[in-house]
């Protein structure tokens, strides 16, 4: 078994082991969150559900923006809010490595409450298990979210249409770079911190403005990158964006020039992805910038009709380049 | 009195092979007769046995230039008596392999009649006959007649449908047949793609040209923008136009005279730029030649130099006075040539002041060949108009048609079909989405042209190669192989020399995906087309920043510096302090820094050492300069290395490791001495030489092959090409250089169809 940097092998498992073996099509959707229905029956209607599940083994436990437990969190609970449903119950399940200091599971699961009350969610389940000194990293943490799906509300990766814009709410690849250059030591010029957060407030607000969104996704490992070229995938579509019209940091530029990436491959964890109607774009886009989790919201590019299942960027001084989805390893390329 | 039924195969359609066959039958009195069939044409001819046995040598010994016969099968018949030689009409039978024949230049009859003021075809720009002008450009479909070309759209006149049909003319069948009365006509277009009305598009163009304006002129393959190459201004401007870097730029010259004033050349160079090829020659520059600097900058000794080769090009230069012309692709630097005309409006505005154009849609865009002469023969750079779709052979037949798909970068893809190798022109970075369209496209346009159906594909093993990813969107139920990239290599000059036995790959190279998941790039394999062993490489150094390492030189430096022990500053390296700790803490974790033995990246290392460049703007513009300033200088000791037998849990028979830590360290203190960077470079070149030889022979001491195959990217060095060639020779080892496939990416796809063959055979 290779590496699982979010890239195409992840993708590969996925679709030749895993949904086979399950067979069914909520899986097979490949969304971010599964959206069922539950069995109704004597005059009762039957509820509609969205529940998604998610595993975190991020090294270090601790970070400049957040800690593995609020991360926990908020990457559950935002796959549920990414597809447009409430969340409302979360269930963790923690494997602790024998050493673990108390000290430090006791700021996780702390700082896990807080991000809990934070986001209007409520733990309600949970399990342990203890593994031998050296078979895990401090703590992972897998947490499964429960939540609401709204009647009539469908959002999907596999409705984007021709002449549809896509928008991101903010400056993309804070968190991987955050992470990266603590856990590596290296200390670039400005400090950077995670863009961790809880996206349901900012959900609420971009569909009460604009219920024709089609599709909304939380760019988080494999970065922008991966989520579109999953979306071009699933729509059968392809995806143009502009490159002086993605938010950057340049801080994070830097970075990811110092270290050979691109930052649409480098992950986040708050921020979002959405697909609009081109009627409605510039009316998602006042709604995104007038909440804080969404003041740098661009319009990035849009949906096309050519190249489908493939991701382009136009370059400033002319010249398109494929935004590809690479195996997930760095293999250098220019020979 | 004897008959003989001759079959031909081969591109002997439409290039005025049957008025041959007929005036060579006349002439030596026989009868008999000759039509074209699908693949090929047939013959019969009857006469006294003499006479037929020079029919047959002087019809494959000398027939017309476009023309390539590629088998010849003949059986006694028995005579019938019948008089006269004559041409009979195409038979419709059953399918045979198709061939195509690729662009030529302009023949000499064409020429004459171009210039003669008292012929119908007097200056004009689209005159052409069986013996030259476009084909693989203008053919949409097979088989090659006129209604399945560009030129479809064009009625022939009444003059030129009565040559059309007459065998004994040149433009017999000749399909882009076209004068001023029937054909297409010039136009010219503001820099913004409108229409501007012209009594002359041709000398407005010119002109404009000579007034330092910059022009685009649409070609066989794809638009060009042109300028004076005298004019410093004008190139300085087109560069910052077109933003293309550093890279040279080619010019064309009105004829060998002008060729002359720019660049040395002897006979095999003079050859090879009239040939019907007609590609860009890279020539000796001659000092105060009447170009420009900015034409080809950083002390570059040679220019890239070609002869008109279309009506078009022949007149421009006239119109200019024989003023040598800027011709540079028509295209954002990387992206295939701009071919489709509203495509091209868009894409040049703003790059061109004017638009030369004409109604002769390209069917399929083709980029210009560039190639060179070392030691007296042909040592091809890009192989693309002009030679393409001519077949390579194949040393193993293909047992099912087979499609390679090549590399990344100058990315062609090749179609096998029996022992032929047809290899595509050039297409460019795949990364670039116009590039990978364009390969998508021609992968379709090839198979139906030659009427090819893959039925494997081979491909290269690294994972995330634009090629991978299209052979993976191919039908699954067609069988795959992917196949080590420098193993592809060693195979590619192997075909072409058609050896089939067990050779040393010496694989210099860029990068490539090596078995073991590190980038190889250093390589000495030993095997053949079923299988190698890696019997020796460059230590592995970290590459950090991967890509982004290739591009800044100076990172490969610290590298090896790190990995040798040596201390650096921020000041030698010519990096901020910053940077350099983020790239030593890389280094030292390992952390975004895969592992290479990349000879490139080697050169990139001690070109930054040596005080070069510490950042580039093209891949292996370092190695290049290394190589300029090394040329010219006088042999020299080598510096200090070491080779071993890489110990630990590898197995019996673990490849060589060649240890360049010593050489870091000696080429470190020599600069910290201020020793001559030309002299550092001198140097470093006869140390790759000797790294070679040593590794030869020790393992011809373990039985090793004696044949040594030259391939990668580095081999686009000259010298260090010629040098090793030398030594080695000297040791009895045969050496075999790349003579009609480039060394770099360009010739992957041949290697990958050769391997394929012959796995699919065993
Ligand atoms: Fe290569
Ligand atoms: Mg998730
Ligand atoms: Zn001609
Ligand atoms: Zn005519």
């Amino acid at each position: 078994l290779g590496h699982g940097g979010g890239g195409r092998a992840t993708a590969d498992l996925i679709g030749r082991l895993f949904v086979p073996a399950f067979g069914n099509e909520v899986l097979a959707a490949l969304e971010d969150q599964a959206t069922v229905r539950l069995p109704g029956g004597d005059g009762v209607p039957a509820p509609r559900i969205a529940i998604s599940t998610d595993a975190f083994v991020v090294r270090p436990l601790f970070f400049p923006g957040g800690d593995i437990g609020r991360l926990a969190v908020h990457g559950t609970i935002n796959d549920l809010v990414v597809g447009g449903a409430e969340p409302l119950y979360l269930a963790a399940a923690f494997i602790l490595e024998e050493g673990l200091a108390l000290d430090d599971l006791g700021r996780i699961v702390a700082s896990m409450r807080d991000s809990c009350a934070e986001a209007g969610v409520i733990l309600v389940a949970g399990d342990t298990k203890v593994v031998d000194r050296g078979k895990g990293d401090g703590v992972y943490i897998t947490t499964t979210g429960v939540g609401l799906a709204p009647e009539g509300r469908s959002l999907s990766i596999r409705d984007a249409r021709p002449g549809d814009r896509i928008l991101v709410s903010g400056t993309i690849g804070d968190h991987g770079i955050a992470i990266m250059s603590v856990r590596e030591g290296i200390e670039f010029e400005t400090a950077l911190e995670s863009d961790t957060a809880p996206l349901g407030g900012l959900v609420r607000a971009m569909l009460g403005a604009c219920p024709g969104i089609r599709a909304m996704r939380d760019p988080t490992r494999g970065g922008v990158s991966a989520a579109l070229n999953e979306l071009a995938a699933a729509s059968r579509v392809g995806v143009t964006l502009l490159e002086g019209s993605i938010p950057v940091r340049p801080e994070v530029r830097g970075a990811c020039e110092m270290l050979g990436l691109d930052p649409l491959d480098v992950a986040n964890e708050g921020k979002l992805l959405a697909v609009s109607p081109p009627e409605d774009a510039d009316a998602l886009l006042a709604a995104m910038r007038s909440h804080p989790l969404g003041r740098d919201a661009a319009i990035i590019g849009r949906v096309v009709a050519e190249h489908p299942g493939m991701v382009t960027l136009r370059s400033v001084v002319g010249g398109e380049r494929i935004v590809s989805m690479l195996s997930g390893e760095q293999l250098p390329r220019i020979c | 009195m004897d008959r003989r039924a001759i079959e031909i195969i081969g591109i002997v359609q439409g290039v005025g092979f049957r008025p041959f066959v007929h005036e060579l039958a006349t002439g030596l009195g026989l009868s008999g007769f000759v039509k074209n069939r699908a693949g090929g044409v047939r013959i019969e001819v009857e006469g006294d046995p003499r006479s037929l046995d020079r029919f047959l040598a002087e019809l494959t010994s000398r027939p017309p230039s476009p023309a390539r016969i590629e088998g010849v099968r003949w059986a006694r018949r028995p005579p019938r008596g019948e008089p006269g030689f004559r041409i009979e009409p195409s038979a419709g039978d059953a399918a045979g392999p198709i061939f195509l024949a690729p662009d030529v230049a302009t023949c000499d009859d064409c020429l004459r009649e171009l210039f003669d003021p008292r012929d119908r075809r007097h200056r004009y720009p689209f005159l052409n006959c069986a013996h030259c002008g476009p084909r693989l450009t203008i053919i949409r479909e097979t088989p090659y007649d006129r209604e399945r070309t560009t030129m479809a759209a064009f009625a022939m006149c009444l003059d030129c449908r009565s040559e059309y049909e007459d065998p004994r003319d040149r433009r017999f069948h000749a399909q882009p047949i076209a004068c001023p009365a029937c054909g297409p006509r010039l136009r010219l277009l503001g820099g913004d793609g409108r229409a501007i009305e012209s009594g002359d598009p041709l000398s407005d163009a010119a002109s404009a040209l000579g007034r330092g304006r910059i022009v685009a002129v649409k070609g066989l393959g794809g638009y060009h923008l042109c300028c004076l190459a005298g004019d410093e201004g004008a190139v300085a401007e087109l560069r910052r136009r077109k933003h293309r870097d550093e890279k040279p730029l080619a010019v064309m010259v009105r004829d060998l005279r002008w060729a002359r004033a720019l660049g040395e050349f002897d006979e095999e160079e003079r050859a090879l730029l009239a040939s019907p090829c007609r590609p860009i020659v890279l020539l000796r520059r001659r000092p105060g030649a009447p170009v420009a600097v900015g034409v080809s900058p950083g002390g570059n000794p040679r220019l890239g130099v070609m002869l008109p080769y279309t009506p078009l090009h022949h007149l421009l230069m006239l119109e200019v006075a024989g003023a040598p012309l800027v011709m540079t692709s028509g295209n954002p630097s990387d992206e295939p040539i701009a071919y489709d005309d509203l495509d091209a409006a868009r894409r040049l505005a703003g790059i061109a002041d004017l638009i030369l154009t004409h109604d002769r849609p390209i069917h399929l865009r083709c980029d210009d060949s560039v190639s060179r002469v070392v030691d007296g023969a042909e040592s091809p750079i890009r192989r693309s108009r002009g030679s393409t779709p001519l077949p390579i052979d194949l040393p193993v037949p293909c047992p099912r048609p087979t499609l390679a798909l090549g590399g990344q970068l100058k990315a062609t893809f090749a179609l096998g079909r029996g022992r032929h190798a047809f290899l595509s022109h050039h297409l460019g970075d795949l990364d670039r989405y116009e590039a990978y369209r364009a390969y998508a496209e021609a992968i379709g346009h090839y198979e139906r042209l030659l009427a090819i159906r893959p039925a494997l594909i081979v491909h290269d093993l690294h994972p995330d190669y634009a090629s991978t990813g299209y052979a993976r969107g191919r039908p699954a139920e067609l069988p795959r192989l992917a196949v080590q990239h420098h193993h592809a290599h060693m195979a590619s000059c192997m075909a072409e020399h058609g050896l089939d036995e067990p050779v040393l790959g010496v694989t210099f190279d860029g990068s490539g995906y090596g078995l073991d998941g590190a980038t190889w790039g250093g390589e000495i394999l030993v095997g053949g087309y079923l299988g190698f062993r890696r019997a020796a490489h460059l230590r592995y150094v970290a590459m950090p920043g991967g890509d982004r390492a290739t591009l800044e030189p100076w990172r490969m430096a610290a590298s090896y510096l790190a990995d040798a022990g040596v201390g650096s500053s921020a000041i030698r390296l010519r990096a901020s302090p910053a940077e350099l700790a983020v790239v030593r803490t890389m280094i030292e974790r390992r952390f975004r820094s895969p592992p290479t033995s990349s000879v490139g990246r080697l050169f990139d290392a001690v070109a930054a050492l040596a005080g070069l460049r510490p950042r580039v703007s093209y891949e292996g513009q370092a190695a290049m300069e290394l190589e300029w300033l090394a040329t010219g200088v006088a042999a020299d000791a080598a510096y200090p290395f070491e080779i071993q037998q890489v110990q630990g849990d590898g197995p019996p028979g673990a490849p060589l490791q060649i240890d360049h830590r010593p050489l870091i360290a000696e080429v470190a203190a020599e600069a910290g001495r201020g020793r001559a960077p030309a002299v550092i470079a001198r140097r470093f070149h006869s140390t790759l030489v000797e790294m070679v030889a040593e590794v030869c022979l020790r393992l011809r001491g373990e039985s090793g092959p004696a044949k040594v195959v030259l391939s990668g990217g580095v081999f686009l060095n000259a010298l260090l090409a010629r040098e090793i060639t030398g030594r080695l020779t000297r040791e009895e080892f045969r050496v075999y250089r790349h003579r009609k496939v480039p060394p770099n990416d360009g010739g992957l796809s041949l290697g990958q169809l050769a391997i394929g063959a012959a796995r699919d055979r065993s």
